[in-house]
């Protein structure tokens, strides 16, 4: 059992946690991730490391609420555990001091982008951040984007908050500007975001990763279940990486083998909802 | 009994195992093969002939003592039995079920050259439930050595040398990457013929009594790497399988519908998605599955399909669907344990036989919508010795599919060579290894199981980690210093 020490509500929907787990905490990197499973019944989830604390043994995490297990998760308070916490999990993205990158971060995306341009900054690049959402509510994290970036862009979908425009808008205007000598771009988000990155930087070959969230079962490489196609073959997102060369990822690929367990994942939470109006129907007739 | 002439006993026939009626199991996932009743068991153990040179043991790859515990068992005494059994095997009730009784102990059946081999592996699995529950014969750890030994992965060859090291009196902790132990025999094999009640009884029991300490979560290679643990303990012990799948190089392998056997059993045993949505993992499963193999892995896949199909037209209405075995050899060839093959076969398991998958076509949503085919014949017989299938030109023909499953093998998962500088592999990405001790070309580090040997037996596993315990015991001792 893994302790849920802290607890923080980032927006609605996101939800950030510090849970107690020293034999990820001592080695975890900036880029990898670990796979939780909340109780006995639970699936098997992967969550970026968001940061970590070596000394004091804890790993955050951050996430959105989107099916039953982001639901659930999003239920538990400080002093509840999780049943099992495994990781770390993944290569670590690799630092090195490129000159100026841009690093790119959509949604809950914000999250796992932050150690990576912290990491970046901290090896001497010049930082160009771009971090983007759906609305203002989604948005997280800004102050410490803006204190590892040279450069913060901030955007929402509805223009509630920064500039009205999706993330690839701003990343185009840096990447036509010559003059800032782009070395590569990093973009973590929705699936569907990071192939526009992709295309958005292929035209000025800038060598662009991310970070791949394809469907994941045990996270080790035994399954398969993760696999992706690269131009040259097929790649277990789990162990070869998670991140990847954006330009070479078959993405209709994935978004549509993400897609495949739609039914069931509405199912589930379908049920889990209903099972919450029970207990919450039963909690008030007890009152 | 009185005591029978051998004449007499070779007149009683082998005794058939009473099993789940054949309709009813594919709607569930209980166990098939019920077990011997004791009056039947008895009977059974009269039909062996008690041997001067008893050919079964040697057929055992651990030499298990058949004859005395056969014939403690038919005198009733099941303690002894149970001491006969454990001299060399641990885990009765689990290779009572799984081992390939046909190839081993009762292939070498003297019996056998005649007509039925004693069914060795009934009687034992008879013994080994009767152990799981009377216990009565408790593992005892000897006095504190102070020594401590890790071992990586806890499927059979891990706690085979988990337990036997626990028992010198040394501080063990066991390794486990997936979230519960018992490798294969969790992941992979399925409920209906290694009831997980089974594997989770003998893995606390061994916990319990000799006080092993096992942290799951843990992967080593990522938590913890090798040369790390070296610090840390005094030996190391690596049984972490060959849990690698590997995919056919042909078209559509990335098509929603295709999966790794391994993915699909991992949902379907370790995640319990059989009772999906009281357990959270999904699978889906289409009308139409093709399992492509025909070893263990593929049996289990295409049974674990059927029964699927039956629950979900259980609960939707309409019909099950059809599940196939698309193997690219002859019945003769097929590696399965004999058992499962007859129970695929009862259970309506399509077998297209000496078939071999070219391409698999999507639809336009990207779902697998058939696969491709050619028709095989055998040629002249190859490294392995089993004649080459041969495709045969112009005999390519489609079939409707909706699921794909790869039962294709696997090899050892990289991770755990992560950082163990020294450790040395083969190009099939197997741990070089001594047969005999165990030990690898690193120092303080033995490796057994799959690991080595490629994906093989849970007998095969279980001897090799019960070898290694002995090294690793005597190396400790000082007996057996590294070379
Ligand atoms: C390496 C890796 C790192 C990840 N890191 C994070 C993270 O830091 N924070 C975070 O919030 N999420 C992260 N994800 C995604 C996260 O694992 C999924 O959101 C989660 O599994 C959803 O589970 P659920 O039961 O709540 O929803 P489900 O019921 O499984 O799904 C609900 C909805 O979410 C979509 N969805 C499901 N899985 C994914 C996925 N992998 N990616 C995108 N959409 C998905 C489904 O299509 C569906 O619309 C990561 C995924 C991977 C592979
Ligand atoms: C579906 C299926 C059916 C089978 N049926 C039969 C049968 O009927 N009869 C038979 O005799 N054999 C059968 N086999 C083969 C048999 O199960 C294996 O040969 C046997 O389990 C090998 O044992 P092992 O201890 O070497 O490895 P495994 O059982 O594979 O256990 C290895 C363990 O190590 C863990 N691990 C891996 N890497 C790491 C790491 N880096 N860190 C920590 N832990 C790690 C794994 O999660 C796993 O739990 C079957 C195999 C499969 C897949
Ligand atoms: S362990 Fe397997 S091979 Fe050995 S006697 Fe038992 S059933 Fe036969
Ligand atoms: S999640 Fe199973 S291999 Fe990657």
């Amino acid at each position: 059992m893994y302790k849920i020490v802290r607890k923080e509500i980032l927006s609605d929907v996101t939800k950030l946690m510090d849970i107690e787990a020293p034999h990820v905490a001592r080695k975890a990197r900036a880029g990898q991730f670990i796979i939780v499973r909340i109780d006995e019944h639970g699936e098997r989830i992967p969550l970026t490391i968001a940061d970590y604390n070596r000394d004091a043994g804890l790993i955050t995490i951050i996430f959105q609420e989107v099916g039953k297990s982001t639901k659930q998760l999003g239920k538990l308070e400080p002093g509840d555990s999780v049943a099992s916490f495994a990781g770390p999990l993944g290569h670590p993205t690799d630092v090195e001091n490129f000159g100026a990158v841009v690093c790119v971060g959509g949604g809950v995306g914000i999250a796992p982008i932050y150690p990576i341009a912290r990491e970046l900054k901290e090896a001497g690049n010049t930082v160009i951040s771009i971090v983007g959402a759906r609305n203002r509510d989604l948005l997280f994290w800004e102050d410490k984007m803006k204190a590892v970036s040279d450069e913060l862009i901030v955007c929402t979908d509805d223009g509630s908050y920064g500039r009205k425009t999706v993330v690839t808008e701003p990343l185009k205007e840096i990447l036509g500007d010559a003059q800032r000598k782009i070395a590569r771009v990093w973009a973590i988000g929705p699936a569907i975001m990071m192939k526009f990155v992709a295309a958005a930087t292929k035209p000025f070959q800038v060598p662009t990763t991310v970070s791949l969230n394809t469907i994941m079962i045990d996270g080790t490489g035994m399954c398969g279940g993760c696999r992706v196609l690269l131009d040259d073959g097929a790649r277990f997102v789990c162990v070869d990486g998670p991140e990847f060369d954006g330009h070479k990822v078959d993405w209709d690929n994935l978004l549509s083998r993400l897609q495949f367990y739609r039914e069931e994942e509405r199912i589930a939470l379908q049920e889990y909802d209903h099972k919450c109006r029970l207990e919450g129907a039963a909690a008030e007739g007890g009152k | 009994m009185a005591e029978l002439t051998q004449k007499e006993r070779m007149k009683i026939k082998r005794h058939d195992m009473p099993n789940q009626d054949q309709v009813v199991r594919r709607g569930n996932f209980e166990e098939v093969a019920l077990g011997y009743t004791e009056q039947t068991a008895r009977v059974e153990a009269e039909r062996c002939l008690q041997c001067k040179e008893p050919k079964c043991i040697k057929g055992c790859p651990v030499g298990v003592l058949i004859p005395q515990f056969i014939k403690a068992l038919r005198e009733g005494d099941m303690v002894k039995a149970v001491e006969w059994m454990k001299v060399k095997n641990n885990l009765p009730a689990i290779c009572g079920r799984v081992c390939p009784q046909e190839v081993q102990c009762e292939g070498n059946c003297i019996l056998a050259k005649k007509g039925e081999a004693v069914a060795i592996g009934r009687l034992e699995r008879f013994v080994g439930d009767y152990e799981l529950a009377e216990r009565t014969c408790p593992l005892v750890k000897a006095p504190k050595t102070g020594k401590r030994v890790a071992v990586v992965g806890t499927g059979p060859a891990g706690l085979t040398c988990a337990v036997d090291l626990g028992r010198q009196g040394h501080e063990v902790t066991m390794f486990e990457s997936l979230h519960g132990p018992g490798g294969v025999l969790v992941y992979g094999i399925p409920e209906f013929r290694l009831p997980k009640g089974v594997v989770h009884g003998e893995i606390s029991y061994a916990v319990e009594c000799l006080g092993i300490d096992i942290k799951t979560d843990h992967v080593i290679g990522r938590s913890f790497t090798l040369d790390e643990l070296l610090s840390d303990y005094d030996a190391v012990f690596l049984g972490t399988g060959a849990g690698l799948p590997s995919f056919m190089r042909i078209q559509g392998i990335n098509l929603n519908g295709v999966m790794s056997a391994n993915e699909f059993l991992t949902r379907v045993n370790l995640m319990k998605a059989y009772r999906f949505p009281e357990f959270d993992t999904p699978v889906k499963i289409g009308k139409k599955v093709a399992v492509v193999g025909g070893g263990n892995v593929a049996m289990d896949s295409v049974r674990c399909s059927l029964r699927l199909q039956a629950l979900l037209a259980k609960q939707s209405g309409g019909e099950p669907g059809e599940a196939h075995i698309v193997y690219r050899r002859s019945a003769d060839e097929i590696p399965a344990r004999a058992e499962e093959y007859h129970h695929a076969q009862e259970e309506g398991v399509i077998f297209d036989l000496l078939t071999n998958p070219v391409e698999i076509i999507g639809d336009e949503k990207g779902c697998v919508k058939a696969l491709r085919c050619v028709k095989m014949q055998l040629g002249e017989p190859d490294a392995s010795g089993r004649r080459k299938p041969v495709p045969i030109p112009g005999s390519e023909f489609e079939m409707e599919m909706d699921t794909v499953i790869m039962a294709l093998g696997t090899s050892p998962n990289p991770l755990v060579f992560v950082d163990a500088t020294g450790l040395e592999r083969t190009k099939h990405g197997t741990a070089v290894a001594d047969t005999e001790t165990g030990r690898t070309k690193k120092q303080r580090v033995w490796a057994g199981g799959d690991i080595v040997t490629g994906a093989a037996t849970v007998i095969s596993a279980m001897g090799a980690g019960k070898r290694a315990a002995a090294d690793i015991n005597s190396f400790l001792k000082g007996e057996a210093p590294w070379a």
